[in-house]
């Protein structure tokens, strides 16, 4: 029973954090009807950012509470430029283009920022790529274990500050997020941008300005996921984007894509099952549940759990 | 009046007598490959590189054939090559401990080779089936990560096998690739590619390409066609990884990852999805400019650390070149069109019949 609970904290500490990723999926998504692909990346160039500040503030200063916002601000600042920029120098002159094009645009984005992180590139003493040797993120949070059930030494259930902080974190932009898209006017322009982006435009919406905002809003959710996931994992390297990333699109897929509560509820779901599978089966098996699950689901119910069955005009 | 067609081949299979004519390409190749065989069998590394090339071709021709000629769009295809070289390579390591005794010793390994060959791309092709099935329901994106998701999962159900030797892999797989079996697979590839192409299933593909829904108004049967191409694609993937199981002689799951789906992706539409000929230029281009690019670094006295660098600095080059492709020139080096199409090989002369697809067709 006590494993239960613990998994259970385990796998939605998880699940937050593929949330906040799959978020960006679910916005681009609605807005330009386009996987991007690059999203995992952007998620891990956050990281590094955070990586940077953290180092060139000394491990003392980044731990202070002023000290982790400013990493958090700096790798979400980061992100949103990233996002901005794929946005307009890869996808907008594409827009008008077979989404099929737009797919390969994305994938080869993505191929680029994962890949180009390896190499190992320093000009005068400033690193510009990392290279591929996973580095480690610092403790800018000192984990504590905030709840303790059962013997200190072995004990039942632990719950640990960095989980806590991550799950309040995350509802807190999902929050944030929500109101958003449903109660500002910027909410409304990019609802209507979705529905109908020519239309929009007739409407007076700005719909390049509007395509561009949410794709670096995407991107500061990413960046904040990513900060969060390196304090959890403590172990960064240029590949990690693409593998949660690929997993918060699953999840972003589960909860029908395009629909935000979906895309929590389906992040939850992944984070839970593949603790699940790791606690009482084995780890090595991680990596192929959620593509099992993605393949499950789309089989049984392709719209997802929550998404609008749409059928095709003619 | 016959049809006129701009492609050499036909006009040269024009003049060849009837019974003839679906033999006549293998009348000319075998004994071609044969020499070119006798010919290079002094030069080592000239032959480990072109049957490197040789893979890649018949994985860009066969993908072509699902991602040109049907407008799917399949990630995954390092998937089924991955397939192809564990069971083949399973079956020749066994078949390799009895031997067929009446037969020399050679001819009884090729004996074995191609029936191990057989087995992995008939197990792929089983797969490509089940993959295939999905594509009922899905579409563009949504098959593209199945597909994705298809191939990781291969890879992590092999890592996790011991009969596959886990994350070390498959040892000991008899060398038994030779020059002239891996090109005669690709030109097996190509034949086939072409015929599918040509013929009133190809028309059915390019017709599901240009609209699904138009496609199955007049009549085509748009579910088993997508299913059928996906097979066909699959077995000759398993096949080149046969192949490149049996001159690697070592298989490991590292060798079947994401990267080398989509360096394949990379090849066809850098040679224009749906053609042919263009997955091939592209193929032996994209594989042969590392090495070259190497060999040229280390001619001009640069570091090999410096060369080293510029081998790590294939896969972001891919990344950019895919997203330049795309934005400048997305129908890739030939389009749907094939190499005869060029004006450069154009004959003069009435219009072909019947016309070719409008221009970037495949996207």
């Amino acid at each position: 029973m006590a494993e239960l609970v613990q998994h259970i904290i385990n796998g939605v500490a998880a699940g937050t954090i593929y949330a906040l990723v799959a978020l960006g999926y679910t916005m681009v998504y609605g807005v330009l009807k386009l996987i991007n692909f690059a999203h995992g990346d952007v998620m891990m160039v956050g990281c590094y950012a955070g990586y940077a500040s953290a180092h060139t503030m000394g491990t003392t200063t980044a731990s202070s509470f002023i000290g982790v916002t400013l990493v958090f601000l700096i790798s979400v600042g980061a992100c949103a430029l990233i996002g901005f920029l794929i946005e307009r120098f890869a996808y907008r002159p594409l827009r008008e283009k077979p989404r099929l094009v737009a797919l390969i645009t994305a994938i080869g984005v993505s191929f680029t920022i994962s890949y180009g992180f390896q190499l190992n590139l320093s000009l005068g003493g400033l690193t510009i790529l990392p290279g591929a040797s996973p580095r480690a993120f610092p403790e800018v949070i000192t984990p504590a274990d905030w709840l303790v059930v059962g013997d200190p030494n072995y004990p039942d259930i632990v719950l640990r500050n960095t989980q806590v902080i991550s799950v309040l974190i995350a509802v807190a932009l999902m929050a944030a997020l929500q109101l958003l898209v449903f109660r500002s006017r910027f909410g409304v322009a990019m609802r209507a941008v979705s529905f109908d982006h020519r239309t929009s435009a007739l409407m007076g919406i700005p719909v390049d300005r509007v395509i561009a905002l949410t794709f670096m809003l995407g991107s500061a959710l990413a960046a904040g996921a990513g900060v969060l996931y390196a304090i959890k994992d403590t172990r960064i390297e240029p590949l990690m984007g693409t593998q949660v990333g690929l997993k918060a699109f699953v999840a972003a897929v589960i909860g029908g894509i395009g629909h935000v509560p979906g895309a929590l509820v389906g992040a939850l779901l992944l984070g839970l099952v593949e603790e699940f599978v790791v606690g009482y089966g084995s780890s090595t098996w991680r990596d192929a549940v959620a593509f099992g699950f993605l393949i499950v689901v789309l089989l049984f119910k392709p719209e997802g759990l929550f998404g609008r069955v749409s059928a095709e005009k003619v | 009046m016959t049809p006129v067609t701009t492609s050499p081949v036909a006009r040269v299979l024009q003049r060849v007598p009837v019974p003839l004519r679906g033999v006549f390409p293998f009348l000319v190749a075998i004994p071609l490959l044969a020499c070119v065989h006798f010919a290079t069998s002094g030069a080592p590394f000239f032959v480990i590189l072109s049957l490197g090339v040789g893979v890649n071709v018949i994985l860009a021709v066969s993908l072509n054939i699902v991602n040109g000629m049907t407008g799917q769009f399949s990630i995954g295809h390092a998937g089924f090559m991955a397939v192809g070289a564990y069971t083949a390579g399973l079956t020749s390591t066994i078949l390799s401990e009895y031997g067929l005794s009446f037969l020399p010793g050679a001819v009884s390994d090729q004996v074995m080779f191609t029936l191990s060959l057989a087995v992995g791309g008939a197990v792929a092709a089983a797969f490509g089936f089940l993959v295939g099935l999905p594509s009922l329901r899905l579409k563009g994106d949504y098959l593209a990560i199945v597909t994705l998701g298809f191939g990781e999962i291969i890879r992590v159900i092999v890592q996790n096998t011991d009969v596959f030797g886990r994350a070390l892999g498959l040892r000991g797989v008899p060398q038994w690739t030779s020059m002239f079996s891996c090109w005669f697979i690709v030109f097996l590839t190509i034949v086939v590619a072409r015929r599918i192409a040509a013929s009133t299933h190809g028309r059915s593909l390019l017709a599901i390409r240009e609209d699904e829904v138009a496609a199955e108004a007049m009549g085509v049967n748009t579910t088993a066609y997508k299913v059928r191409s996906f097979v066909v694609a699959a077995f000759f993937a398993g096949l080149a990884g046969g192949v490149f199981a049996h001159y690697q002689s070592i298989v490991n799951p590292g060798s079947f990852t994401f990267v080398k789906s989509m360096e394949i992706v990379v090849i066809i539409v850098a040679g224009g999805l749906g053609s042919t000929t263009g997955a091939v230029v592209a193929a032996v281009f994209l594989t042969l400019l590392p090495e070259a690019l190497r060999s040229i670094f280390l001619g001009l006295g640069v570091s090999s650390e410096t060369a080293q660098l510029v081998d790590q600095a294939r896969m972001p080059i891919y990344g950019i070149l895919l997203v330049l492709i795309m934005l400048l020139r997305p129908q890739g080096l030939f389009g749907t069109r094939e190499l005869w199409d060029l004006a450069l090989f154009k004959p003069k002369g009435p219009e072909h019949f019947p016309p070719r697809p409008r221009e970037g067709g495949a996207l």
